[in-house]
């Protein structure tokens, strides 16, 4: 046995061992004679290339090859890897391919390899294991015989001649075939078992020879052959189908694709769309698809259960027309395209809307009506702002916790089945995105809510805002008041912020804390109450703080902080009371009842003013629209690959699990002599050999065995 | 000596071999297992038919001859699928339809629900563990029967787990109902269930329960990370299938590749005993290299050969689910690695010079792969398969 001292510096020598021809197989001595004659060249060329060192090492660059593409991540857009490997380095991978590692030409190359190699292998090992299958060594020589590993010398009672019957007997009894070779002291009765074992090494060789030549057929090599002869070239893919020029489509009689359909309901297609590089192809089909309706199904958790597609399939040629179902999992081919669930989308659903601009004294209220994908320039309306309507969805399933997770010991006990207690899977309705695109070009991405939430027995209209696709959304919780709905809050906003109003709002305020007849104060109060207005105004909260952080003394300003809070949040509750009665609403009195909602909308007041939007685009009904993005692939490579698969299987089996087992019987007249061999070294030979002695023993009524 | 076959090994043989010693009652009990098989068909189609569609039926029926095959290779899997079908068949009458009677039944609550099985199972495998080491240390065969008999108490709490895990799935709802080898949760319990049968085979195959103590060590590493799992992610909740995983091949292909994994946890195993042995330490108390060699290329034999079908099986699938039986996604390709490190293994085995330590340093290195392929993939790189993500 090897010690590992020898072992570390061979992992080295592993690759470079590659490059030296050496001996086939242990087993084979045959083969080490071919390969230490070096005929020629080319004669040594094959010796390597079919070497078994040069298999081991091929496989070993392979799986490492195959690692690189798992960890960059593959066919990601080209600004992604700048990020992320910088200016230097971005176009060194890109030269190395290590972006679509997969279909680089260094990786189809070592694909190439192992398939000479293997296909080499097998010619070379099909004379000498077509013999092994069906010789018998017959003329195996004694001497050679007592030097196998497993060989025993019986000393037997029974007459030659009833020894032969026996000993075949046995044999055919056991499933040998075995032929005998008659010699002048006797006889060699030389039989062999399992020899359909080698077929599994031609079976499974050849099935990685076809699983490769499929997969190239499949793969992005023909679209890279017809881009490289053809005169095809992708093109950008943000432009009407109309315009895209015949130099990016390919016809129907393309043999291998794999490419997207994206179809809205009540629209219909007869082109994928492939991508290549950065650009796109056009494949067209012989059929046009139609989507009438895309479903989904829900579990009550409000996973989803289901995606299906309705789809009317019209032949192009024959005109013959037919409706189909298509589910994920349940996909259909027809004239050589397979069709696949592999997707969905909004198909351009028609949204309705309640305009509410956030500027005091502004136009009241308007509705407005637009669908998912428009873009819609604003200046009509007297927004600098173009509007962009990206997504809408009617259904928000969120998990929210009851308890924490790790339920700990106790949950964990129990069925699984009611070990959901818990998450509360909640539906928070409709959601609906949009953007706003200044001149400039900057947008800013909104994501609102339909319907109020409600959180701890209060409810709030969501709406997210963010400035960039890289942060979060944050969000403005604008509260509902108890009858006036979300009016209330932007009642009291269009107050709270316009100028004109200040003065008024600040007095009303001023009377209502101060009702004595000292004139003087409540001026002074009211003086007070207008400059925090003014200051929350233009910077909100902050402002405040600053002034205070400015012009009050530190001794005083824990003092201050709560009574300029106290001023803003009564000032709020005077604007509220003004746009009920401006609503023809009772007025209400004054408690910790209304509390929570003047602090909500205090807070929504001061984030408003951050909201980078001139209005709030509040969802009132829609009418969904879905479409369904199909993969359609003609893959001419999968019957290859699927019978290579079923060869690899079968062939695998047989090379691990059929033993070939080789047992010599030489009678001679004052001896049995009894040898075994096998081609792979394993412990049960020792046990089958033991079987076989023991029983032939018995058989030829032969004393004890003795080596 | 340890190479000879114990009495469980030579009925490993085939009993149509007129060679081995096949007494009558031996055959008795072939035909009486193969009765209950078929019985329990029966009662399985007579009971549920009604629910079974025609993929159904002919799984049932399938599963008669491989389980007969299964029961004659290896005697003490009769024993083990009985007891297993009496523990599951309890859980599901015991449930009578009523999730919640998991709360209110004792037995349920507190050792056949799935996950008192489990929890069960669990603690069997750590102690089964402690048995073995302890019989390793004071060469003790009484600790090492105990470490066994433990690992097979485990194994069959480990599997009526998941048989009832599979009912109460459908108490959620018929729609809902799964396999529980949908998730990172449940296959964890696979892993553990299919590595301690596959060294239970081997025990039993060789005559030798030294190697206990290693493979165990690895079983119970992985009911460790189950239970860090179970309780930090609640992961023991039963979730609905997603729709890309709704599909006859997912019943298929994760137990061939679970069978692959066990294979090769196990060689691992063979393999570190190797090294140390033939270091001549714990020399005495581990199976001789000769033995661990063998049981190295037997375990990668059968992990392979499971491995390649449910590479291709995944294919297959992927080919109904993602449109393409090959993406290079990286969970697909990390198999394409693991199963490419294994053929390495069986050609280094044919070829001089490369045998020995090299092969025993391969396996265990093999092994690092394999829990990449299987844990690391999710937890750090993004894919199709994100289904079992941590
Ligand atoms: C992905 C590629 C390959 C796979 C999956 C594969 C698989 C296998 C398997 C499973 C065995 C049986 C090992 C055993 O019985 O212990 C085997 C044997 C063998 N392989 Fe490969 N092999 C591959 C590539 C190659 C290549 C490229 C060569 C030659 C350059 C090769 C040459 C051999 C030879 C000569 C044997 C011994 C056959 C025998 O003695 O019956 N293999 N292979």
């Amino acid at each position: 046995m090897m010690g590992d001292g020898e072992s570390v510096p061979f992992l080295l020598s592993l690759f470079l061992s590659g490059l030296v021809p050496d001996g086939f197989l242990p087993q084979r001595p045959r083969m080490q004679q071919g390969a230490s004659a070096r005929v020629s060249a080319i004669q040594a060329l094959i010796e390597l290339l079919s070497s078994m060192r040069f298999a081991i090492s091929l496989l070993t660059v392979l799986a490492i090859a195959s690692i690189i593409g798992t960890v960059v991540q593959q066919n990601e857009p080209a600004n992604a890897y700048l990020n992320q490997f910088g200016q230097f380095w971005e176009p060194v991978f890109a030269r190395m391919g290590l972006y679509s590692v997969y279909g680089a030409g260094w990786f189809l190359a070592i694909l190439a390899f192992l398939v000479l190699s293997t296909m080499l292998c097998i010619i070379r090992q099909a004379t000498p294991m077509l013999r092994e299958m069906r010789g018998f060594h017959e003329h195996a020589r004694e001497v050679s015989l007592r030097l196998f590993a497993h060989h025993a010398s019986l000393v037997p009672t029974l007459p030659p001649q009833a020894r032969r019957g026996a000993v075949t007997d046995y044999l055919a009894g056991e499933g040998f075939r075995f032929r005998i070779d008659e010699r002048e002291d006797g006889a060699l009765v030389a039989a062999r078992q399992g020899g359909a074992g080698r077929i599994g090494y031609f079976l499974a060789h050849t099935a990685i020879v076809l699983i490769c030549a499929g997969g190239l057929l499949d793969g992005d090599l023909p679209l890279a052959l017809q881009m490289y002869l053809g005169d095809k070239a992708p093109t950008s893919g943000n432009r009407p189908v109309a315009d895209i020029p015949a130099s990016a489509r390919l016809g129907p009689d393309n043999w291998s694709y794999r490419g997207n359909v994206y179809i809205p309901e009540g629209g219909s297609a007869d082109f994928a769309v492939l991508n290549a590089g950065d650009g796109i192809l056009l494949q067209s089909l012989p059929f046009r698809v139609a989507l009438q309706r895309f479903r989904i199904d829900y579990y009550a958790s409000g996973m989803p259960r289901r995606y299906a597609s309705d789809l009317v399939i019209t032949d192009n040629d024959s005109g013959e027309r037919f409706e189909r179902t298509l589910e994920v999992n349940k996909p259909f081919t027809y004239r050589g395209v397979t069709l696949f669930q592999s997707g969905f989308d909004d198909g351009g659903s028609r949204l309705r809307f309640t305009v509410r601009d956030l500027a005091p004294g502004a136009h009241p209220p308007y509705p407005f009506a637009g669908e998912v994908g428009a873009r819609i320039p604003l200046e009509t309306l007297g927004y600098g702002y173009t509007l962009e309507i990206t997504g809408f969805r009617p259904i928000n399933v969120e998990n929210m916790a009851a308890t924490a997770p790790g339920g700990g010991f106790e949950s964990f006990f129990g069925g699984g089945a009611n070990a959901q207690s818990g998450k509360k899977p909640r539906n928070l309705g409709p959601s609906y995105t949009f953007k706003l695109r200044d001149a400039a070009g900057q947008a800013r991405e909104f994501s609102n809510y339909m319907l109020p939430v409600e959180i701890d027995g209060r409810w709030y209209l969501y709406s997210g805002m963010r400035a960039s696709q890289m942060e979060p959304f944050s969000y403005l919780r604008i509260p509902l008041d108890g009858d006036a709905g979300v009016d209330a809050w932007f009642a009291i906003r269009h107050i709270f912020f316009d100028p004109a109003r200040l003065d008024a709002l600040a007095a009303r305020f001023a009377a209502r804390n101060l009702d004595g007849d000292d004139s003087t104060l409540r001026e002074r109060l009211k003086e007070a109450a207008g400059h925090t207005l003014a200051l929350f105004a233009d910077g909100g909260f902050a402002a405040i703080s600053e002034f205070i952080e400015k012009s009050i003394p530190e001794a005083e300003r824990e003092r201050s902080g709560a009574a300029f809070l106290q001023i803003i949040q009564g000032l709020t509750w005077d604007a509220w009371m003004i746009a009920r009665e401006e609503a023809g609403q009772a007025a209400l009195e004054p408690g910790e009842a209304h509390a929570p909602f003047v602090r909500d909308a205090l807070i929504a007041l001061a984030d408003s003013s951050r909201y980078g939007a001139p209005f709030y685009l509040q969802l009132n009904a829609y009418e969904q629209r879905q479409a369904t993005v199909l993969q359609a692939t003609r893959s001419p490579g999968k019957a290859l690959v699927y019978s290579g698969a079923l060869l690899l299987a079968l062939g695998v089996f047989g090379m691990l699990y059929i033993r070939e087992r080789r047992l010599f019987v030489l009678l001679k007249n004052d001896e049995t002599l009894l040898a075994m061999s096998s081609n792979r070294k394993t412990i049960d030979l020792d046990e089958t050999f033991a079987r076989h002695r023991d029983a032939l023993a018995a058989a030829l009524g032969a004393t004890a065995p003795q080596n | 000596m340890e190479l000879a076959p114990s009495p469980s090994s030579s009925s490993a043989a085939p009993p149509s071999a007129p060679g081995a010693p096949a007494p009558k009652r031996r055959a008795y009990g072939d035909w009486l297992y193969a009765l209950a098989l078929v019985t329990g068909a029966c009662f399985a189609f007579l009971r549920y038919g009604q629910a079974m569609d025609g993929y159904d039926a002919a799984i049932l029926v399938l599963h008669v001859p491989i389980l007969a095959a299964l029961g004659r290779a290896w005697r003490p899997f009769r024993p083990f699928l009985a007891i297993v079908a009496v523990l599951a068949l309890a859980g599901i009458w015991l449930y009578q339809g009523d999730p919640a009677r998991a709360e209110q039944t004792f037995f349920l609550k507190y050792l056949i629900s799935s996950q008192a099985a489990i929890a069960w199972m669990s603690a069997l495998f750590f102690i089964a563990t402690g048995a073995y080491w302890l019989g390793m240390a004071a060469r003790s065969d009484f600790a090492e029967r105990t470490g066994s008999a433990l690992t097979w108490a485990a194994s069959v709490m480990g599997a009526t787990g998941l048989f009832v895990r599979w009912y109460e799935s459908y108490l959620l709802g018929p729609d809902i109902g799964h396999i529980p080898i949908s998730n990172l949760y449940e296959v964890f319990v696979l892993f553990s269930l299919i590595t301690a049968l596959l060294y239970l085979f081997y025990e039993g195959r060789y005559g030798t329960r030294k190697l206990g103590a290693f493979v165990l060590l690895t079983v119970s590493i992985a009911v460790a990370f189950l239970l860090w799992y179970a309780f930090t992610r609640e992961a023991y909740q039963i979730q609905p299938l997603v729709p890309a995983l709704q599909s006859y091949w997912m019943k298929v292909h994760v137990p061939a590749n679970f069978v692959g994994y066990g294979g090769f946890a196990l060689a691992a195993m063979a393999g570190a005993a190797h090294l140390l042995v033939s270091r001549g330490i714990l020399a005495g108390r581990l199976p001789a290299p000769k033995v661990l060699e063998d049981v190295m290329y037997k375990a990668i034999a059968i992990g392979f050969a499971f491995f390649t079908i449910a590479t291709i099986l995944g294919a297959l699938w992927a080919a109904e689910a993602w449109g393409s039986y090959w993406s290079w996604d990286p969970k697909e390709t990390w198999a394409l690695i693991v199963w490419l490190n294994y053929a390495i293994w069986l050609h280094m085995r044919l070829t001089r010079g490369l045998r020995g330590a090299m092969l025993a340093w391969w396996a265990l290195g093999g092994l690092l792969v394999t829990t990449f392929a299987f844990l690391g993939v999710n937890m750090f790189l993004s894919g199709l398969h994100s289904y079992g993500s941590l």
